[in-house]
């Protein structure tokens, strides 16, 4: 292969620089003199703000400039001649400085010869290394502005003042923007050149404008009321103003007008000028509206989330979009999402009219717009498009020809994107196919919550419908749910079972449940199972009877072979896998689960061992199914025996209630020892801490232990029959912790890991004694949710529960900034078909993906296991 | 103090200056111009250590946690 050339296209320089009021005339195409839009026939009036040459909005007229219509036309600028100069308030910091290290006399830079080459040498050097000027110049400014008397011409220099927006007051009197003008005037190039500017291109003197550049038309377009009446942009308002004051400016100097009248119209001018450019200047009242409301000016056009930057170029609004809330659909597949009617009626999909489908298409279109599967509009082979009404459908089905488009309503089946903010990972917008339901939520299964990080407690999620069949078919083989089972973070399922899907299939592989045969065609009827295996036993009166792990099995393919310890394994010393006694040991043999119990371990969200597998060997389609099967089987599963929870499953026996109590005391009487041997300095302290710290945490740790200790207590009294119990042992939902501190105790508040010890000084409430080192006085909470808190510990709770409330708070928004950085940094990394990742130059970033060159989600965590296992399928023959 | 060789500290991966014909190899597995590998500068303390001038490539190889040990070539500037 030819060497290519190496790197392609590199921006050299970026230059920015002042427009002089040269530049501005010369791009201007007309001077502006009136203040007036349009004539009395509506007709834009030249040299005002809507001149012709200045570009067109209105259809049908030419612009004098280039002759090109609205649309085509870019725009021109104009200028307007100011009667005086006034200051650009965008440099005003500038302004400011350059005035302060100037000689007020003879212009010069208030430095010695020496000085200014010094800095000038250090100025290029820094710009050939290819940094910012920026601190030299301010070294800069910050020298000269200490020389007191100018070394050129011996002036004595005096303190210049700047008064909020506009003016620079020296020795007590206003300098005039002619003045500044005038002064800046004077500095030589070569001391420009020692201020950071590049005189060729940014001269001081171009801060203080003279002639004003009247923005094209196009930039500030007027929108025709229904009324017929115009409605000029806020920039043309202002521009009004501007040449209002301009022209009486002129009158009354021409006149001969009193000093004190100029300069207030100089003032007013100047005022007019800096709102026109920023209209939120602090020290300037905004420029308002008739209505009251504040104009929006150039600056206010750029800056902020809803400005130029932000709002129009980085983020766009888009069509064929719909957004509401969600809820869940079990019976839906994990490929699907359910569409309400009302939005699938407003939502298209382009079908270009073929011989093949111009009898369906006809078809949609003469349903109309009103009947669901139907037509919104028609494209004719010109391109015009037409709306499909009531009226009109009958027409133009007959008109419909080959070559012509039909934007049909969403039907079933149809490809669409679904996403939830925040977009966090890739699986936040996947491909569904729709399915069009009555109601007006989005449906989805609820095994597709993980990903999306959603639940549905007032969720709202969006829909884009793919306009290309490019698109589609991109989105139906990268894109569905069924492709993004495995996530590539940790190659493991993020698609899975959640809650009640974890709890049912528990419920019903665990123990020898027995289950008729009317049962367990009703477990298996929304899955396409139609034969059932031998049963496992009979009943006396001889009927059949199956079991959970046999009716389990039937949604696993066939030839699977898996074990692994489930969720309620108890983590043995040394396992006993096959001869587990707590059945927590899962076995899978040729399709057929052998013993164990379903839970989080094997089909849950993150976990899901089993359907890991089934992606990894038999495809995406076959992991869709499994999902799409055992969440069904689940739900029935738990519907059949029923699972609730209430206030009274957290009850305990009475002996356990004085256990726990007992426990709590004997746990305090440990601590007031504790302290006891700290206050007689009898305690010693722990490696490489104080002695305050050595206590702090030796009752922490006591505590803690006692905390569980009473969840210990009171675990025993609650067993799987339990449902909490039931539930945290599987991994469905809760933890044993969780139960513990409604049941038992609720244990230690902690703010920053540690006890509570803000409040009033040495004592965290007035309720206890000063220097209390005590369990209680610090936030130890020994009631149980159940029995209720105390007032002190209600209150030492609410601390430690806001301290919750406020990490999470500061964590999102952190790493939410954290991840836009990383994403803006890598967003244009690619990997190549050589395994190499490349950003958009070519450049080498890693020359093999994560080192070695392996996609997560297709490998089998590189265990030796995994080559074991297929010897084993492969030979049959078991090797180690 | 004495000196010691940056090389000898366990944080720092193995460097060496690449031959001409090995660098030719690499350039043409990848397709790529000396201008499109990573860069490296002739002041960095590994750089000065093995004296590997300015448009020289030094080969890295390190210690990979997915791959056991990865390479990495970087171009040397001035």
């Amino acid at each position: 292969m030819k060497d290519l050339p190496s790197i392609p296209k590199r921006i050299g320089a970026i230059k920015f620089g002042l427009l002089s009021p040269r530049e501005v005339r010369k791009m201007s195409v007309t001077s502006i003199i009136t203040a007036d839009t349009y004539d009395d026939d509506g007709y834009p009036i030249d040299m005002g703000l809507m001149d012709l040459r200045l570009g067109v909005i209105d259809p049908g007229l030419k612009c004098k400039t280039c002759g090109s219509r609205a649309g085509e036309c870019p725009g021109h600028f104009g200028h307007i001649e100011l009667v005086a100069p006034v200051i650009h308030v965008g440099f005003n910091k500038t302004i400011r400085k350059t005035l302060r290290s100037i000689c007020h006399n003879c212009s010069r830079l208030l430095l010695e010869a020496g000085k200014k080459d010094e800095f000038l040498a250090r100025l290029d050097s820094s710009r050939e290394m290819g940094h910012l000027p920026d601190d030299i110049v301010n070294e800069v400014f910050k020298e000269a502005r200490k020389t007191k008397v100018c070394p050129y011409c011996s002036a004595e220099q005096k303190e210049i003042k700047f008064e909020k927006p506009t003016d620079y007051i020296e020795d007590g009197h206003k300098l005039t923007p002619t003045e500044i003008r005038d002064r800046f005037e004077n500095i030589p190039d070569e001391d420009v050149k020692v201020l950071g500017m590049d005189p060729s291109s940014a001269r001081p003197e171009w801060m203080v404008l003279t002639v004003l550049p009247v923005p094209p038309v196009t930039v500030r377009p007027s929108i025709t009321l229904e009324s017929g009446q115009r409605s000029e942009d806020d920039l043309t308002h202002k521009l009004v103003d501007i040449i209002r004051i301009n022209q009486r400016f002129q009158e009354n100097r021409d006149a001969g007008a009193p000093q004190l009248i100029i300069e207030d119209l100089w003032e007013l001018l100047q005022y007019h000028v800096t709102t026109f450019f920023d209209n939120e200047v602090s020290g300037v009242p905004p420029a308002r509206h008739r209505s009251g409301r504040p104009l929006k000016t150039l600056t206010q056009r750029l800056k902020g989330k809803e400005g130029r930057f932000r709002g129009s170029l980085s983020g766009k609004r888009v069509n064929f979009s719909a957004r509401t809330v969600v809820s869940p659909e079990p019976n839906l597949s994990i490929n699907e999402v359910g569409v309400p009617f009302e939005i699938a009626r407003q939502m298209t999909i382009p079908e270009k009219v073929t011989s093949r489908n111009i009898e369906l298409l006809r078809m949609y279109v003469e349903r109309g717009s009103e009947v669901h599967p139907g037509a919104n509009y028609v494209i004719r082979d010109d391109g015009r498009r037409i709306r499909v009404s009531e009226i009109n459908k009958e027409e133009l089905m007959e008109k419909i020809e080959i070559g012509w488009t039909v934007e049909r309503q969403l039907m079933d089946g149809d490809i669409v994107l679904f996403n939830r903010q925040p977009s966090l990972h890739k699986m936040s917008i996947m491909a569904h196919r729709v399915k069009v339901l009555p109601y007006k939520t989005f449906r989805l299964n609820p095994a597709v919550c993980p990903p999306y990080n959603a639940d549905f407690d007032g969720d709202e999620m969006n829909m884009h419908v793919l306009q290309t069949e490019e698109s589609r078919a991109e989105a139906s083989i990268l894109m569905q749910v069924q492709e993004n089972i495995l996530s590539p973070r940790f190659g493991g399922p993020i698609i899975g079972g959640i809650h009640d899907h974890i709890s049912g299939l528990f419920l019903l592989t665990r123990n020898e449940n027995r289950i008729t045969k009317n049962d367990a065609l009703e477990l298996l009827s929304k899955s396409d199972i139609r034969v059932l295996p031998e049963p496992a036993s009979y009943s006396e009166d001889g009927e059949p009877l199956w079991n959970g792990k046999q009716i389990f099995s039937q949604i696993l393919p066939k030839g699977l072979y898996l074990e692994f310890p489930s969720q309620v394994c108890f983590k043995c010393d040394t396992c006993k896998k096959k001869d587990c006694e707590y059945d927590a040991y899962v076995v899978i043999e040729d399709g057929e689960m052998i013993q164990g119990t379903i839970d989080e371990q094997a089909i849950g969200a993150f976990k899901g061992k089993i359907l890991d597998k089934i992606v990894k060997e038999y495809g995406s389609d076959a992991g869709a199914r499994f999902v799409d099967d055992f969440t069904r089987l689940a739900i029935r599963g738990v519907m059949k025996t029923g699972l609730s929870f209430g206030i009274s499953d957290e009850d305990i026996p009475q002996t356990a209630k004085v256990q726990i109590g007992n426990l709590l005391n004997e746990a305090e009487g440990r601590v007031k020892k504790l302290i006891e041997a700290y206050e007689a300095k009898e305690l010693e302290a722990l490696p490489g801490r104080t002695l305050e710290e050595t206590i702090e945490m030796k009752i922490m740790q006591e505590l803690g232990k006692a905390r569980d200790q009473t969840g210990n207590i009171a675990g025993r009294q609650l067993g799987l029959e339990n449902s909490a119990v039931l539930m945290a042992k599987s991994g469905a939902r809760g933890s044993m912790l969780n139960l513990t501190q409604m049941a038992a105790c609720v244990g230690q508040q902690a703010v920053r890991g540690e006890r509570i010890r803000r409040g009033y000084s040495g004592r965290t409430l007035p309720h206890f004694d000063k220097g209390d080192l005590g369990a209680d006085a610090h936030g130890f909470v020994k009631s149980s949710y159940k029995s209720g808190l105390n007032p002190t510990e209600y209150f030492f709770h609410a601390i430690g529960g806001r301290e919750g409330l406020v990490d999470t708070a500061v964590r999102t928004s952190q790493s939410g900034y954290l991840q836009r950085r990383l994403v803006n940094a890598l967003q244009d990394l690619e990997v190549q078909y050589d395994g190499s990742v490349r950003e958009t130059r070519g450049v080498v970033v890693q020359f093999k993906y994560g080192e070695d060159g392996i996609d997560s989600t297709k490998s089998d965590y590189s265990k030796p296991e995994a080559v074991h296992r297929i010897v084993r399928m492969v030979t049959g023959r078991e090797v180690n | 103090m004495r000196k010691f060789s940056l090389l000898d500290h366990e944080l720092i991966p193995k460097h060496e200056i690449m031959s001409e014909d090995e660098l030719k190899a690499i350039l043409k597995t990848y397709n790529i111009g000396k201008e499109q590998l990573p860069k490296i500068k002739i002041e960095d303390p590994v750089i000065q250590e093995i004296g590997a001038q300015a448009g020289e490539v030094v080969r890295i190889t390190r210690n990979s946690q997915t791959a056991g040990q990865a390479f990495y070539y970087r171009h040397v500037i001035a």
